[in-house]
Formats: C-alpha cells, structure tokens, sequence
C-alpha cells in the first residue's frame, strides 16, 4: 500500500481489551440518561473485571446501580439516579442507605452539564446560578462561588457558583452506528450529553450496534446526527443490544419486563440478588445476551 | 354528587398557574400536571410551548401519553438546560417535602450523608429554582410533605435565595403550589407559604391539620374555582378521556369530606 491510500487509524477493540485501558482510581463518566442510551455491555464488562475505588460520574441509571451494589464505586458524581419507569433505583438506595459509597457528590443537573463543559474547554470552571440557595452548595463546601467583576443593570456584582470542571479520565458512551474511525451516530431522539462526556474525558470509548462503512453513516442519515468525530474518540467496540436494558431507539426501546426483574432482585434479599447475578452477570457478554433470550422467552409463554 | 371530580378541580387550578406566562416552554412533571398545562394551551393560553417530555415540541394537544403528533421543534435535554438558563420556562415540578419558606425536596429524606431514604436526587431542582418560574404539584397534602424545614434543600424558596444573594433571587419565582385540597403559593409574611384557595368541599382546617407547619392563612379564604363546562368536555374527551387523572386523585365522596 502507498503512503496516499492510508485512512485514518482503526480503532476497532474487544470490550476486554476497553477494560485492560482502566485502572483502580480512574474517574469514569459514562454517558446516557438515567435509562436511555448508557453503555450497558462497557458496565457490565467492569463489572466482571478486578477494577475498584472507582469515581463513576454519570446521569445514573442501572449502570450506576449495578457498579455501586458490586462495590466498585468510591466516589459517585451525580444529580439524579433513576430507572424512569421505576422512579427510584433499589441498588443505588440501598447503597446510600448503608452509606457503601465513601464520598457522594450530588449535582443539580445542570451543574453537572456544565462542570463538563468547563473541563471539555479545559478551563477550572464555569460560572452559573444553579446551586445558589440549595444544599448543594452545603453538601458540596468544596464547591465555590464567584463574584462576577461586572455589575449588573442594578449595579450589584453577582454572586454565582463557581462549577468546577468535571475531568475525567475516561469516557464510555453508547451509540447507534460508528465507523472503524470512531466517528459516531445517534439516530434516538437525544444526543443526550455523549459529545461533552468525550471531550471532557482523557480517553473515550464508543461502543455502537453495529459499525459501518464511513459512507453509510450519512448515507440515509441526515449529518447533523454525527456526534462524535474520531478525534474525541480513541477506541470502538461493536456491542450488539448492547444498551440493553436500557433504551437504544430506533434499535430498541427499554426491556421494561426485564427491568422488572432486575428491580425485584435488587429490592430482594440477598439470595435473590445472587440468583439474578448468577444468572445474568456471572458469564460474559454472550452468555448475558443468551441468558436475556432465554429471559425473555419465557416472559412471553 | 358534585358534577366534577377533585382531580378535575385540580386540573383547572393547575391550568390557572399557566394562564398568565405567554408563551413560554410549560414543563410539567408528571401526569396532573401534564394534565393541566394541556388544558391551559386548550383554554386560557394558546400560545403555551409544550413537548412531549422526551425530545420534541408538539404543535397540537394530544391526549395524555398519545404518541404522534405535529411537531413544531425539539428540545433534547441540552437544549432544556439552555432554556432553563434563558428562562422562559414555568416547570411544576412534584415535592416529596415543601418547608413553610416554600424549599422543596426531591433528594432525600433524613441526613444527607446516610439517608434514611434515598430519593431521586436534587435533579434540575437547584437550578429550576433560580432560573425561571416554578410551580409545585403535591397529590396527596399531608404533614409527612409540609414540614416545618425540608431535609434537603433542593428547590429554592424565596427566603433563601435572598439570602444566597442577587444572584439567586433575581429570577426566584416560586408560583404556586397546587395540592389535592388547596392552592398556596409562598408570598405570606416572611416569604412563607400562604393559603389562596381551598378546593370545593375542603375546609380551611383541613388544610390546616395537614400541613406540618402555621400557615398564613386570610381572614376569608375563597374556594378554588370550578371546572368550567368546557375545561370539563377537554379534560373528559379530548385530553384524559381514559380517566387516569382520577389514580393521581382519588374521587372524593361528600360523606368522606365531612
């Protein structure tokens, strides 16, 4: 091959080797909404792995609920935890309840927007009004404010929150279509915040349904749905259903029956979560994918 | 037997809460809620934005949960946080606990660093609060909601964003709080919540005994409006016509009410 017929890198890996990158301690944002879009397959491969003292920062779902009942979650960035359908997450609950996560930094939803927009502009913050008057601001002392040096139209110098930058080592993200390159499509409804979550990571990892030529993913796909380009993007793993059991529209809606059950073992004893973990988590991506057939075949008799 | 429900007093309540914003986005949470501000686009402000709280701005009025419609715009949940920001917004967000300064909380209950229940979290609370108008929707009023200092403060009452400064009170405005007994809002002495209305068969000391704290409460205390003929036929055959409102707000018998 000559010099001029060389594309771009491919960045095509296993989900184990997405896993062999991270290291006890990281700082782990994962993308999504509660249970929309989140990197189910990435989580679940965490789960499996000896990873530990990890700093989760996300819009949490079962993906937070799951780490945090594993006991791999030191510290949990968040404004919300929840399964839509389900307002509130039995792991995740059960976890603050036993105060099992060292440190809890609860963020107004915006806040959390914005602490990683700072750090995907690589500034120390940002300032905004959310938080001013909540306890965010008491549970978080950490967490300044400024003065702006302009007045306002009354001439009074505001004071507003100084939200800092949400660094993050790296960055898990779920999307519908990817090329080999890295650049990614959403075809849901919400790009939701996956763009931010890579910029403001060191690393990011994109896991999709399904790769594609470059060519496709604008082929019957208006452009403005390409929301990561390459170079946000340092590695790319097809993940079939790999959402699951969380949204990935138009490729599939939520597994509400399974939800159910996940929420019930959760909510359960401690045998009851075992079974589910036996069953469902023990093995690796396949046998989960399996074991969700076989799930959801009996759900339907 | 009265010729309307409590969930459809409630509705008419919560469409009053919208009637005087303009055109504006109308984000509310959960069902009555979506009920009124539907009722509201219907009757009192056509210009009302609303969406169908995932993505898209719908340019009709579906009923409740219907999907398909025409759409007018989309609104992802960055573009939300943009219009928080901007603030032509009134959300109705619900409340697990409302304090007498009119502080809301969705977080949790008890001390924050062990929860004696772990809630949502403070969501777009905090930021709702400060930003752009804010309306409450409590379905079942009770001393276990108004307490007399919420654990969590999540959303901001008047009082303490005038003490967290300019900053947070310029755009402070907590609207109403709309529950299955009675309107209030929080413009009594000392930014405290304050009785407007109690819904038709309540008494003021009902509302009294199921709320956790003094209420300012008027020498003469209206009754909450009644559906009008109209908002009754939009509620019954256009918006709600399989009657989910009454799972919110459980049909209430004279008897009961006594």
């Amino acid at each position: 091959m000559t010099s001029t017929s060389r594309g771009p890198r491919d960045k095509r890996m296993t989900i184990d080797e997405v896993v062999a990158q991270l290291r006890d301690g990281m700082t782990i944002g994962i993308g999504g909404w509660g249970p929309r879009r989140k990197p189910m397959a990435m989580v679940r491969a965490i789960l499996r792995s000896d990873l530990t003292d990890l700093t989760i920062v996300s819009y949490g779902g079962a993906d937070v609920g799951l780490l945090v009942r594993a006991g791999k979650v030191r510290k949990l960035v968040y404004a919300f935890v929840s399964l839509d359908t389900v307002p509130l997450e039995p792991n995740f609950q059960r976890a603050r309840q036993g105060k099992e996560i060292a440190e809890v930094v609860e963020l107004d939803e915006g806040m959390f927007q914005t602490g990683l927009r700072a750090a995907a502009q690589r500034l120390p913050f940002l300032p905004m009004r959310a938080g001013l008057g909540s306890d965010v601001l008491v549970n978080n002392p950490d967490i300044r404010t400024v003065t702006s040096p302009y007045a306002d139209a009354d001439g009074v110098h505001e004071e507003l929150v100084a939200v800092p930058a949400l660094h993050l080592d790296v960055a898990l993200v779920h999307l519908n279509r990817a090329d080999r390159h890295g650049n990614a499509t959403y075809l849901g409804p919400d790009p939701y915040f996956d763009d931010l979550f890579c910029m403001a990571a060191d690393q990011a990892y994109v896991s999709v349904e399904q790769v594609i030529d470059t060519a496709g993913l604008t082929v019957d796909t208006p452009v403005q749905r390409l929301l990561l380009s390459r170079m946000m993007v340092s590695g790319v793993v097809e993940t079939p259903n790999g959402a699951h059991f969380t949204t990935c529209t138009p490729d599939y809606e939520r597994d509400e029956k399974f939800q159910k059950a996940y929420v019930a073992a959760a909510s359960g004893s401690d045998e009851e979560w075992d079974a589910f973990e036996q069953r469902f988590l023990a093995g690796d991506e396949d046998a989960y994918q399996a074991a969700v057939q076989a799930f959801a075949q009996e759900e339907e008799k | 037997m009265s010729a309307f429900s409590r969930a459809e007093v409630c509705a008419a309540a919560i469409a009053d809460a919208f009637r005087d914003d303009g055109e504006i986005f109308a984000s509310p949470m959960g069902m009555l809620p979506m009920l009124g501000v539907r009722l509201a686009k219907l009757t009192s402000n056509p210009d009302l934005v609303i969406s169908d709280s995932e993505s898209l701005f719908l340019a009709g009025v579906p009923p409740l949960f219907a999907k398909g419609d025409v759409v007018e715009g989309w609104i992802p949940f960055p573009k939300v946080f943009d219009v928080v920001a901007h603030g032509k917004r009134h959300v109705m967000m619900g409340a697990t606990q409302v304090d007498r300064h009119g502080n809301q909380n969705i977080s949790a209950i008890g001390d924050f660093a062990q929860p004696t229940r772990q809630l949502l979290g403070v969501r777009g609370a905090p930021g709702n609060t400060v930003n752009n108008r804010t309306s409450y929707w409590v379905p079942k009023h009770s001393p276990r909601v108004f307490v007399e200092q919420v654990d969590i403060v999540s959303g901001v009452g008047p009082r303490n964003a005038k003490a967290a400064g300019a900053g947070a009170s310029k755009y402070n405005d907590i609207h109403r709080i709309v529950t299955n007994l009675a309107v209030l809002d929080v413009k009594g002495a000392g930014d405290t919540v304050r009785l407007l209305s109690v819904h038709p068969g309540v008494t003021v000391a009902e509302v009294r005994e199921a709320t956790g704290f003094a209420l300012e409460v008027d020498a003469d205390v209206p009754e909450t409006r009644s559906p009008t003929t109209e908002e009754l036929t939009l509620i019954r055959e256009v918006i709600d016509p399989r009657t989910l409102r009454d799972r919110e707000v459980k049909p209430v018998s004279p008897e009961a009410t006594s």
